[in-house]
């Protein structure tokens, strides 16, 4: 007899009919009725109409019709809530029941019945099953109470069921115990009180380590999964926990390998007093990883890309075993692409000839896909072992001779990455690249082309026109190649000026006028101006050298990896991306992030004492306090931006712009070029020649300009560095920002926001930084003024910073350097200082030692004089008391506190003496660290 | 965790769907029919993510398994899940195909009911699920039965019943090698391993506790320590002169105590009754490759290729390989092809785009070869063909990797059998993995 009848009818009044069977007499028919109910239910049919009539069939002794009646009440009993209290009796009479079996069907069934009023029905059974004595039916009571949290947290919390479940982990019974920490781990991580959860405690972590050995592979990956969120208090006892897991690697379940592998990459990085025992540990971790390789292709894939962090975060793990992710023919290709980012990841000296000869191997195959991956991963091997460079490029130049469409274009992308990493070493392979001009359609590679002539133009006979070639179709051409293009023809203008002057003209006014993209017209306009005012500065910056590109251009950024290290075997872990990326919202924002430990006391105390001596970035203690304060700032809304204006016809232009010429002979100015603000015709003049004057003209040579600190740190900042320092610079406070970008994707969309603090730090405009990719700087300037919002700070001079892009916002503090503040007009009359001093008080006076100031080289009073006049601190008076040197000066800061200073020196003593007194004598400090520091450059 | 499972046809018609979390929807099985089943371009990976919601998929003949989840869940139990249930299901009815499945939904959902509670794997083997889901439903049981039946499912040794007798105590071992081997044209080794399965057959009356040895070095090396401070030894040799192999790795069914054999190195278990797998192993020192294949391949012009296959034997005369298969492909431009072979028969297939040559036996240190002239047509095609390895089949009666089964001691303590009145066979069969050369 085959069920598969029951999916056949499809004719009319087929309900009615079922109908009828639903309530016949005879058992055999119910049955058969209740079937084809189910087969309905499958294939999407409504039968919900029918809801009173199968559960009145759930009145039985036959175990297969009940669990058909339930597997329909699951499924609706949430439409049709009023009519499911009538199952009610029949499950709490079943809870009772004396099978077993059958207690724990009423009791797993009706956690699955989402209606509240059942739900209210269910806890006194619920708490007689998670006691009964039968482990069958605990096991399946624990799971219970997972599913009644997830339909109210709040009951469960309130009947006390957390705490019946947290009793069930120690359970005589192993697989109640891995139900319940199953449960128990899933509560904890969706919870909002998920504090309030912490039931891991190194007692449980013991019992669940007993149960481990005993209980089913699916247990085992509970246990250890949770185990993983656990952190030991010291390395002893991680050692201890890692030696119980370790035997769980030779499980034959590779979800319980994968499991025990997280766990003990999560220990490892606490292991490091015993040198010796983490050495053995690593060396165990390879085979079973290994063999995880012939398992099935879907478990492979979840494998290898595990294996891909792992081999980020612990190199050392698998750098014998290249062999193993050679790539077989039969391979699904979902395998073939992870294994080759695995091999170029284990490529090195010593087997890169054995990879280069599978490469080419797979480069001939069909898979374009497969064949493009392996066609760069051959570029990255040139670009990574040096050695092999040559070869690499050998290899390339034959496969560029196939004359493969897709290959040639692949190739041709690399072929621009190892002239970046190698210049002036492989260029005769020109021509052959030239040969292929026609064939490249894909803007990467028509781009990479369009590089190479550009760059090496001087080497290319016919350079000219194959760029004007391109020039033809300009309009069609995509940003990427279009950008490329420009500077480019402008490369080439540079380096043979007199025959290419028609081709960069009509190439700037291409990009100039007829351009709608911004990017294109800014880079246009600044290539027009640079080159109709200095040629030479335009050389200087365009033909600039560029810096060689990094070996490993796709590591992940360190936090991720580190969080994903702590996901092993999760989905995280094959998305490479965090939970929260692929989470429903509302629940992603709760998620916790997980983070490695951290290592041992010993190495954090080293680490911090250099930190002290620095002045570093502090991340700030209380961030979420922050967060609120800066979120309440419109950190997008910049007041003083103009919206650029529409080009106007570009010759008149290059008039206004003459400021410029200034502007670029200024010192250090010039990598800056390409981030300059859009300049607007309009305004053009005047902020351009007052820009001038900044960059070139009267700040002093002496004054002092404050070393550069370390504000983001690129692996708690998304891969953003920003390093920056406050300045004055003509009447003004600067803050000179350079951001570098070690992350893979290009950060654009700047702004920044300054929390309100003691002095009322605030910029003046937005900050003037647009895009940066990856692996390059970008410097700016933020000029700042000093009457924004003000709040005491602790220290005095801190600021609060959020600076946003198009990643995320980040937050950091920092301390501004007090001569800043110094302002220009400091100087106090004689006799007002005369009269101030006497009428402050003298308990507003502090003093301080410069201590061995002297022995800097060339220091001496007159010297310490001129160094701190250059600063805005005036001196008032001179005098020379036996034999000591005493300097009285004056200082104002910009909130218009007057400091007034005494400095004494002896020759031959090299410590001087600073004397204080000021109405607000809590700067006194701060002022003496200007000093000091000020002295000290 | 798991939030619901749906088995479909080819095309994409549900034939089981089984959701057990409230946040995967109805529809979340339409997003995965028209997203992957329906998608024109082939799907590249196994896992999907379809608006925050990851499906799993793997396929086995016309069916589609498919398990869903908006959880963060370990990827790799959702698989190692599937593939499980692809078990299960198989040894209740059979192959999957959708007309098992359709006669088998009743039990299938009764399954999944046992097997996944709120998404989460519970009990699996099916020796244990057999005791109690069974497709006449239970009717009645005694107390005893049904407690006996929940001690098991939740028990220790969840993979074994008590009370079970035999008359005649027996157990079979296999040691079933697959040799992998991928060779240059050259005949230069650039990948061989072995992936090697014992499986065993136990008809044992109780509760058994059984110890199994093998030549492992590592085991021998030690006890050869201990017996002569390892004096004389000479790599790959014990003090007795047998040889020993080295294993890269092993994985054990679940009945072994690893605890023990990461301390001892010993494997001891209480079996599971009937047939299971006791472990999993690797090596790839000292393999003995069992053939070897040189091939000759030349282009005459641009319409003619000629083919030359040389296949050694290489392992003791006495010994008799079987199922000899080697498949040389062809281009797939190929108009026509003359064979000719000195021994067993070959043909050229056009649907596979191969020529195969097949022997019914060949001894050991042999050699044997084939000639192919291969006509083809033009083509303006310019891609080019990507030349796929040659490959072989075949079956041997010993163990490539040099594995030997030493011992394997049983021990019942409660009933009167011992070690020696156990029936024990063991048996070797290595068989070809993938066993390519490049040509």
């Amino acid at each position: 007899m085959s069920d598969s009848r029951y999916f056949t009818t499809t004719k009319k009044g087929e309900m009615f009919e079922l109908k009828a069977d639903l309530n016949s007499e005879r058992k055999d028919k119910r049955k058969d009725a209740v079937k084809k109910v189910i087969a309905s239910m499958t294939v999407g049919k409504d039968v919900s109409a029918l809801f009173p009539d199968v559960i009145n069939c759930m009145q039985t002794d036959n175990l297969e019709l009940k669990k058909l009646v339930y597997l329909y009440l699951m499924n609706y009993a949430k439409s049709q809530p009023d009519m499911a209290i009538m199952a009610v009796n029949t499950f709490v009479k079943d809870c009772d029941d004396t099978n077993p079996l059958i207690r724990a069907l009423a009791v797993r069934t009706m956690g699955c019945i989402r209606v509240d009023k059942i739900t209210e029905y269910l806890c006194e059974p619920l708490r007689k099953c998670l006691k009964d004595e039968d482990p069958y039916v605990r096991k399946t009571a624990a799971v219970c109470v997972a599913k009644l949290y997830d339909i109210n947290a709040t009951m469960v919390e309130d009947q006390g069921f957390l705490d019946a479940l947290k009793d069930l982990l120690s359970d005589s019974n192993p697989m109640v115990v891995a139900n319940a920490v199953a449960g128990l781990s899933e509560i904890a991580e969706s919870s909002p009180r998920a504090g309030m959860l912490d039931f891991m405690s190194p007692p449980t972590v013991n019992k669940l380590l007993t149960a481990l050995n005993e209980c089913t592979e699916w247990g085992q990956i509970f246990i250890l999964d949770s185990l993983s969120n656990y952190v030991p208090s010291d390395g002893k006892e991680a050692q201890s926990i890692s030696e119980r897991v370790t035997p769980r690697l030779q499980h034959a379940n590779s979800a319980v390998v994968l499991s025990a592998v997280k766990v003990l990459m999560r220990l490892m990085d606490m292991l490091n007093e015993d040198k010796e025992y983490l050495s053995v540990l690593l060396k165990k971790l390879a085979p079973p990883l290994v063999t995880l390789l012939s398992s099935e292709p879907e478990i492979q894939y979840v494998a290898l890309r595990n294996i891909n962090l792992i081999v980020q975060k612990r190199p050392e793990v698998l750098k014998h075993e290249m062999k193993v992710f050679f790539v077989k023919y039969n391979d699904p290709i979902y395998v073939k692409l992870e294994k080759l980012d695995i091999m170029i990841r284990l490529a090195a000296q010593s087997n890169i000839a054995q990879v280069l000869a599978e490469l080419k191997e797979y480069a001939q195959e069909v898979d374009v896909d497969f064949v493009r991956k392996s066609v760069r991963a051959i570029g990255r091997c040139a670009i990574k072992v040096e050695q092999s460079a040559e070869r690499c490029v050998g290899t390339l130049i034959d496969l560029i001779r196939t004359k493969v469409n897709y290959v040639v274009q692949e190739a041709v992308v690399v072929i621009k990455d190892i002239f970046r990493k190698y210049p002036n070493k492989y260029e005769s392979i020109i021509a052959n690249l030239c040969e292929n001009l026609d064939t490249l359609d894909e803007p990467e590679a028509r781009a990479s082309m369009i590089w190479i002539i550009g760059e090496y133009a001087e080497r290319i006979d016919n350079a000219e026109e194959l760029l004007e070639s391109f020039l033809e179709g300009f309009h069609d051409e995509s940003t990427l190649v279009q950008l490329q293009l420009l500077t480019a023809i402008v490369k080439l203008f540079l380096k043979k000026p007199t025959e290419t002057q028609d081709l960069v003209q009509s190439v700037l006014s291409l990009a100039t006028q007829d351009s709608d993209n911004p990017d294109l017209r800014d880079r246009g306009y600044i290539y027009w101006r640079l080159l109709s005012t200095d040629p030479a500065a335009a050389k200087d910056v365009v033909l600039a050298e560029k810096p060689l590109i990094s070996e490993e251009t796709d590591l992940l950024e360190p936090t991720l990896l580190d969080e994903l290290i702590c996901h092993i075997a999760s989905l995280a872990s094959v998305y490479h991306k965090p939970p929260s990326a692929f989470i429903e919202g509302a629940k992603g924002a709760l998620v916790i992030r997980k983070s490695l430990a951290a290592k041992d006391d010993t190495t954090n105390a080293t680490r911090a004492e250099p930190v002290s001596q620095t002045p570093q970035p502090q991340i700030i203690p209380a961030q979420d306090a922050l967060v609120t304060d800066l979120l309440g700032l419109d950190i997008t809304a910049p007041q003083t931006y103009q919206p650029p204006v529409a080009a106007a016809p570009a010759p008149q232009m290059l008039d206004p712009f003459g400021g410029l010429d200034s502007l670029l002979g200024g010192p250090n100015l010039a990598p800056a070029a390409t981030a300059a603000p859009p300049a607007m015709p309009g305004l053009a003049t005047d902020a351009l020649g007052g820009l001038g004057d900044i960059f070139s003209a009267s700040a002093p040579a002496k004054s002092y300009r404050g070393p550069t600190v370390v504000l983001l740190d690129p692996t708690r900042a998304k891969g953003l560095e920003l390093k920056g320092s406050f300045q004055r610079r003509n009447n003004q406070i600067f803050l000179d920002l350079t951001a570098t970008n070690r992350a893979m994707q290009a950060m654009s969309g700047f702004a920044i926001q300054f929390n309100k603090n003691s002095f009322g730090l605030a910029p003046s405009q937005p900050l003037n930084m647009t895009l940066v990719n990856p692996n390059q700087s970008a410097e700016a300037s933020l000029p700042l003024h000093a009457s924004g919002p003000i709040q005491k700070m602790e220290p005095l001079n801190s600021v609060q910073v959020a600076l946003k892009n198009n990643i995320d916002v980040f937050y950091f503090a920092t301390t501004v350097p007090l001569y800043v503040f110094f302002t220009e007009d400091g100087a106090m009359e004689r006799k007002v200082f005369l009269d101030t001093w006497k009428d402050i008080p003298a308990a507003n006076e502090r003093q301080f030692q410069l201590d061995n100031i002297g022995s800097v080289p060339g220091m001496s009073a007159d010297v310490a004089n001129d160094k701190l006049n250059a600063n805005n601190v005036f001196t008032i008076a001179k005098r020379n008391v036996d034999g000591k040197d005493m300097i009285y000066l004056s200082l104002k800061l910009t909130n218009a506190i007057w400091v007034l200073a005494e400095m004494r020196s002896q020759p031959g003593d090299p410590t001087y003496s600073l004397a204080f007194k000021t109405r607000a004598p809590e700067v006194s400090a701060l002022v003496y660290q200007a000093f000091d520091e000020i002295l000290r450059h | 965790m798991i939030g619901g499972l749906f088995l479909y046809n080819h095309k994409g018609e549900v034939l089981i769907s089984r959701i057990y979390r409230d946040d995967i929807g109805r529809n979340a099985c339409d997003a995965f029919r028209v997203n992957v089943i329906h998608a024109r371009q082939q799907v590249r990976s196994p896992v999907t993510n379809i608006a925050r919601t990851s499906f799993f998929h793997t396929k086995r003949g016309n069916i589609w398994l498919c398990a869903v989840t908006k959880q963060n869940v370990n990827a790799a139990m959702v698989f190692e899940f599937l593939l499980k249930m692809v078990d299960v299901m198989q040894s209740y009815f059979g192959k999957i195909n959708e007309e098992n499945i359709k006669n088998n939904f009743v039990l299938i959902y009764e399954l999944l009911d046992e097997v996944l509670d709120f998404g989460y794997p519970q009990k699996t083997d099916t020796g244990i699920l057999k005791t109690f889901i069974t497709q006449q439903g239970i009717k009645t049981q005694s107390k005893e039965e049904t407690t006996q039946i929940t001690s098991q499912v939740t028990g220790q040794i969840g993979w074994r019943r008590e009370g079970i007798k035999y008359r005649r105590n027996e157990l079979f071992l296999d040691v079933l090698e697959s040799v992998n081997l991928l060779m240059s044209p050259q005949g230069q080794v650039l990948s061989a391993h072995v992936a090697g399965r014992v499986i065993m057959k136990s008809y044992l009356s109780g509760m058994p506790e059984c110890k199994f040895g093998m030549n492992d070095k590592l085991v021998i090396d030690k006890s050869a320590r201990s017996a002569d401070d390892g004096s004389r030894r000479t790599a790959g040799h014990n003090t007795s002169g047998k040889p020993s192999i080295a294993i890269d790795d092993c994985t054990f069914h679940q009945c072994v105590k690893l605890s023990k054999f990461e301390s001892e190195r010993s494997i001891s278990f209480i079996p599971a009754d009937g047939e299971f797998e006791l472990m999993r192993y690797r090596t790839t020192k000292d393999i003995s490759l069992p053939f070897r294949v040189i091939p000759l391949v030349r282009d005459i012009g641009r319409s003619k290729m000629e083919v030359k296959v040389v296949v050694k034997s290489n392992f003791k005369p006495t010994l008799l390989a079987q199922k000899i298969e080697i498949r040389i492909p062809t281009p797939l431009n190929t108009s026509g092809v003359q064979v000719l072979c000195m021994k067993g028969k070959a043909k050229y297939k056009s649907s596979d785009n191969a020529i195969v040559w097949k022997m019914k036996r060949m001894a050991g240190m042999k050699e044997s070869q084939i000639s192919a002239e291969i006509e083809l047509l033009p083509t303006s095609d310019k891609k080019k063909w990507s030349r796929p390895p040659i490959s072989m089949n075949f079956e041997v009666p010993f163990a490539p990797s040099g594995l030997k089964v030493r011992y394997l001691k049983v021990f019942e303590h409660k009933l009167n059998y011992n070690d020696h009145d156990v029936i024990k066979w063991v048996r070797y069969i290595g068989r070809s993995g993938l066993y390519e050369t490049r040509c």
